[in-house]
């Protein structure tokens, strides 16, 4: 989540902003009257309610700025998953790509957290669950040989993966979430925004940790004993 | 298990790094933080004086008093250049112009000095103490509030200001510089909320 008074810039717009909304309603105040003063400043609330919540919307946010692509025969990925990691059907999707030094990955892992925790900056819990389950994935990957790495990211997703891209040139972005109607990333229309938001290839894949679980249980079953 | 327990200690002994683009550095949050629970002190003598003068219906001023509407302006005028300045200043030493960092900031530091020496001679001319009533206890609740601010960003722009004589400051390194920057533009707009309440409205 980006705060909008990140510096002394952000704040300095924000006082202009301020003393230009100002001016009008005390011009009229000192020309006119106080009612006529408090009729600009009603509509100047109402004006920027609608330039904020409707005429906003309408426009596309602008493309990242990312780092540009390398043209030297390696693929760069950038896979985004946290509760799914451990899926199988991700581990499927990576692991049909070709291995060895041809494919590279970066695996970036949002720490989930309440809004709460996450403005008092109490994320430890979060980091260190997103943290085991990314080391899982990492180490399985690089076991099949793959030149995998991996960090945790903000936990929006969107912006987890643009500051992971402003270091990797990735060649695709590759999402995992669980099914749609479970999934609180595609509620939130990750990828669109993703699309919107980075000039890149988006691979969505679906991970059903459920079906998946009670497959490996069938199957444990159905083994002979 | 254990990967956990120790990204859990790393985290504890050292606070997360700010990432490239979303975090908010740790320092800057302080100083938000610090200034959201300011501006809810502006709030409550805001709500005093919507009280006495929409709930109560007093009269502002009563009559035979004034406002000094003119001068107020100006002071406005002051702290906007003010503001300015300040970013000017930042602005320079990003840049790494010490010369302009130092201007800046001294320029700044007059212009608040100013304006609070404007502010106390208004207060010896308005015609009216404290003791007159709600309304002249509200008004000089909360443009002394204003002014005692003015006084704590005028005390860390001193600093800022001693800091940058002795070197300090650099285009990689003005956390400082930065802090006290947003704090003055609270006190701006604070001002220019009180402005135009207080004596236009």
């Amino acid at each position: 989540m980006i705060n909008p008074l990140r510096s002394e810039e952000d704040a300095f717009r924000f006082t202009l902003i301020v003393a230009v909304l100002l001016a009008p309603i005390a011009l009229v105040a000192v020309i006119w009257s106080t009612g006529a003063a408090l009729a600009v400043a009603g509509g100047l609330v109402i004006g920027l309610l609608v330039g904020l919540f409707v005429l906003r919307r309408e426009e596309p946010p602008p493309k990242a700025d990312l780092r540009p692509r390398r043209r030297d025969g390696k693929h760069r990925i950038l896979v985004v998953a946290n509760e799914t990691l451990s899926g199988r059907a991700l581990h499927s999707e990576i692991s049909g790509r070709p291995p060895g030094t041809e494919t590279e990955l970066r695996i970036v892992c949002p720490a989930l957290n309440t809004k709460i925790k996450h403005w008092t900056n109490e994320e430890d819990e979060a980091r260190a669950d997103a943290q085991q389950r990314l080391e899982g994935l990492l180490a399985s990957l690089r076991r099949e040989g793959f030149d995998a790495r991996g960090e945790i990211g903000d936990d929006d997703p969107v912006q987890a993966m643009e500051d992971a891209l402003r270091l990797f040139p990735a060649d695709e972005v590759m999402i995992s979430t669980h099914p749609p109607g479970r999934s609180n990333w595609l509620e939130h229309d990750i990828l669109e925004r993703a699309r919107e938001r980075f000039d890149l290839p988006v691979t969505h894949v679906v991970v059903d940790l459920a079906r998946e679980r009670a497959a490996a249980r069938s199957n444990i079953g159905a083994s002979p004993t | 298990m254990e990967s956990a327990s120790i990204a859990h200690a790393a985290h504890a002994a050292h606070p997360p790094e700010a990432h490239q683009s979303s975090r908010v550095d740790s320092r800057l949050l302080g100083v938000l933080l610090f200034i959201i629970s300011e501006a809810m002190l502006f709030g409550s003598f805001f709500t005093a004086y919507f009280f006495v003068r929409v709930v109560q219906g007093v009269d502002w001023p009563p009559e035979p008093f004034e406002f000094p509407v003119l001068i107020a302006s100006m002071n406005t005028a002051i702290l906007l250049v003010s503001s300015g300045t300040v970013h000017w200043a930042l602005h320079s030493i990003k840049k790494g112009n010490r010369l302009g960092l130092q201007v800046g900031l001294v320029v700044t530091f007059l212009l608040g000095v100013m304006f609070l020496v404007t502010q106390v001679n208004e207060y010896f001319k308005a015609g009216f103490s404290i003791e007159d009533g709600a309304f002249a206890s509200v008004f000089y609740g909360l443009t002394g509030l204003h002014g005692a601010h003015v006084f704590v960003g005028l005390t860390l722009l001193a600093i800022m200001n001693i800091r940058t004589a002795r070197g300090h400051f650099s285009p990689e390194s003005h956390m400082g510089v930065e802090a006290a920057g947003i704090y003055w533009h609270f006190v701006d707009i604070m001002w220019i909320i009180v402005w135009s309440t207080v004596y236009l409205l």
